[in-house]
């Protein structure tokens, strides 16, 4: 199995990104124009046909998404990408929107097709915005030549325009429903579900939202006679992802990999191994939310079957994160909890407290002050949180702190002498 | 805080006609709110929402000054105080943190004799922590405006950087 492939990045480099006519030439809008010869479920069967599973985090079946959001009944339905890639670590989406920006409109005007929409948004995060330019560009160019606007390629009735919003660096608006809220000119608090945005999301329409990697993904993936994706991966997780691999490698980078890779394959052969003279220490994976692998689980597949037999976080947000003995575990779980702290937006209990309490726990901890009790207490409180916060931010914060726990029991122990008192 | 009209009598002419320029830009769009703050933010020059500006902003726009101010307390990419001219936005995420962007911070706190909010005292530059800024493969990284600069690893890269921006 060759160790990195080009199926989503095919552009990469191809073309011009700055110039429509540049990506027209290398057979850019012709998926499109194939799917407006087809039938919006024909589309959606062919992203499930491939075992397509959202690339932001969630995994969820996109297929199955497209066409729940095409029978949601309403004359007015919306798209949204979340380009709002707040997970630390991840930069995958970075470079999909700056070196293959048309590529990304193509799949969002093919979304528009299937699922019946009229306004596609992209939401994408403020730190990005050196990129708005380039993107605002190649959006007025789709319009100039008929991709965007009313009646699409002579497409009787297919009205469809596309929207940049951005951020302001709010890690909660990757949520979906704090990112309609976002949208809307609120501060991006998570909304209380049901209704679920599929139904009720931005503007108060029905809206579906994608990332930017599984939209990126359409095009290539419709054009795909020879089944080239479906022949990537293993037989139960077949397709390509896009991976950030970062912290103490010596090449860190964006990868596209073959699914069924391993963590091995990932750390020491696309990213160059550890930093010379040290040794890992932890990997993490799927971002802040993800949880900790230890240097023994290295041969896992990177599969979402794989990942999850292992008790890992099943791919996420695709970041690879290694760090080395220079970084202690402890150490490395604080600075996951002051990232939550600052993130939490404070609306239920759960996470606002939560948090605040467990970072004065692993404070006692890197102190060496802890007692039993406070063991039992920190687990409690991060168990609670995962079930019973609003929102997938408190849900997932203490995944890297319990994984710690399972993983590396011998950093918390108690010292003897507090042990007695 | 000082009435409404009141604050508004500090606006200036030329405020109006920034903040005017801005709205313009977004089409008078309401729901374009965020874009507008960041924006207005970018075009003044100590990065922040003047007060005047966002009572005259909620006017126009015609929506409560209280949600504009639940907008710009809640992103911590907006901000209601001045700030400096060149913020430097160190990453304090982990993947900065596991690369040092610790040491990173303490050389940038040292060459500029800054604590952290700081600004020093012709408003040039301050220093900020910032969570994650995507820019994980060239770490230890910071931001200034928009701009980032990476693999600060060691002093002459530091002051490298710092003389780029003047």
């Amino acid at each position: 199995m060759s160790k990195s492939v080009s199926f989503i990045t095919r552009n990469f480099g191809k073309y011009n990104p700055a110039s429509l006519v540049s990506y027209e030439l290398i057979g850019g809008f012709t998926a499109l124009r194939k799917a407006l010869d087809m039938d919006g479920d024909a589309i959606a069967k062919v992203l499930s046909d491939n075992g397509v599973q959202g690339r932001g985090g969630a995994a969820y079946d996109m297929g199955r998404k497209w066409s729940q959001a095409r029978s949601v009944p309403g004359p007015h339905k919306c798209v949204v990408c979340n380009a709002d890639e707040g997970e630390p670590g991840t930069f995958k989406d970075r470079e999909l929107l700056s070196k293959d920006p048309f590529q990304l409109l193509e799949g969002m005007i093919i979304a528009g097709w299937s699922v019946g929409a009229d306004n596609g948004y992209i939401y994408m995060r403020e730190e990005y915005a050196h990129l708005r330019p380039q993107l605002l560009s190649a959006i007025k160019q789709c319009e100039d030549a008929g991709y965007l606007g009313d009646n699409i390629l002579g497409h009787e009735g297919f009205n469809y325009r596309i929207h940049l919003y951005s951020g302001a660096g709010a890690y909660v608006c990757g949520e979906g429903s704090a990112l309609c809220e976002s949208l809307e000119g609120h501060s991006g608090r998570p909304r209380m579900k049901p209704p679920f945005i599929k139904q009720c999301g931005a503007f108060h329409l029905p809206t579906c939202v994608n990332n930017v990697e599984s939209l990126s993904l359409v095009p290539p993936l419709l054009l795909d006679k020879d089944g080239f994706y479906k022949s990537q991966g293993t037989p139960d997780c077949p397709g390509t992802k896009l991976i950030s691999v970062c912290g103490n490698v010596k090449d860190p980078g964006v990868f596209e990999v073959p699914f069924g890779i391993t963590l091995r394959e990932i750390i020491y052969d696309l990213a160059g191994g550890i930093e010379d003279g040290h040794q890992l220490q932890l990997v993490q994976l799927g971002g802040a939310s993800g949880r900790l692998a230890s240097p023994a689980q290295l041969d896992t597949q990177y599969t979402y079957k794989g990942m999850k037999g292992a008790d890992l976080t099943a791919i996420g947000s695709g970041a690879v994160l290694v760090v080395d003995e220079r970084t202690s575990v402890i150490g490395f779980l604080r600075m996951t909890q002051q990232f939550f702290c600052h993130e939490s937006c404070g609306q239920c209990t759960p996470c606002r407290e939560g948090n605040r309490h467990i970072a004065r726990f692993l404070e006692k901890i890197a102190e060496g002050t802890h007692t039993e009790e406070d063991l039992k207490l920190m687990e409690k409180y991060a168990n609670i949180m995962s079930t019973a916060s609003m929102c997938g931010l408190g849900e997932t914060a203490q995944s890297a702190l319990l994984s710690a726990m399972k993983r590396f029991p011998e950093v918390f122990a108690v010292k003897k002498e507090v042990a007695v008192r | 805080m000082k009435p409404f009209a009141q604050k508004m009598n500090e606006l200036t002419p030329e405020m109006v006609e920034l903040v005017d320029r801005v709205i313009d830009a977004h089409d008078g769009d309401a729901t374009q709110l965020v874009g507008i703050l960041l924006d207005l933010e970018a075009a003044v020059e100590r990065h922040y929402i003047p007060e005047p500006a966002a009572y005259y902003l909620a006017e126009r726009l015609e929506i409560h000054p209280t949600q504009v101010y639940d907008v710009i307390t809640f992103y911590s990419a907006l901000h209601d105080k001045p700030r400096a001219k060149y913020t430097l936005q160190v990453c304090d995420s982990a993947p900065c943190r596991v690369k040092d962007s610790d040491a990173l911070c303490e050389t940038l706190k040292r060459l500029l004799n800054l604590e952290i909010g700081e600004v020093t005292y012709d408003g040039r530059f301050s220093i900020e922590k910032v969570p994650c800024f995507g820019a994980c493969d060239v770490s230890p990284a910071v931001r200034v405006n928009g701009v980032v600069y990476g693999h600060l690893d060691s002093e002459e890269r530091i002051i490298d950087m710092l003389q780029q921006l003047d």
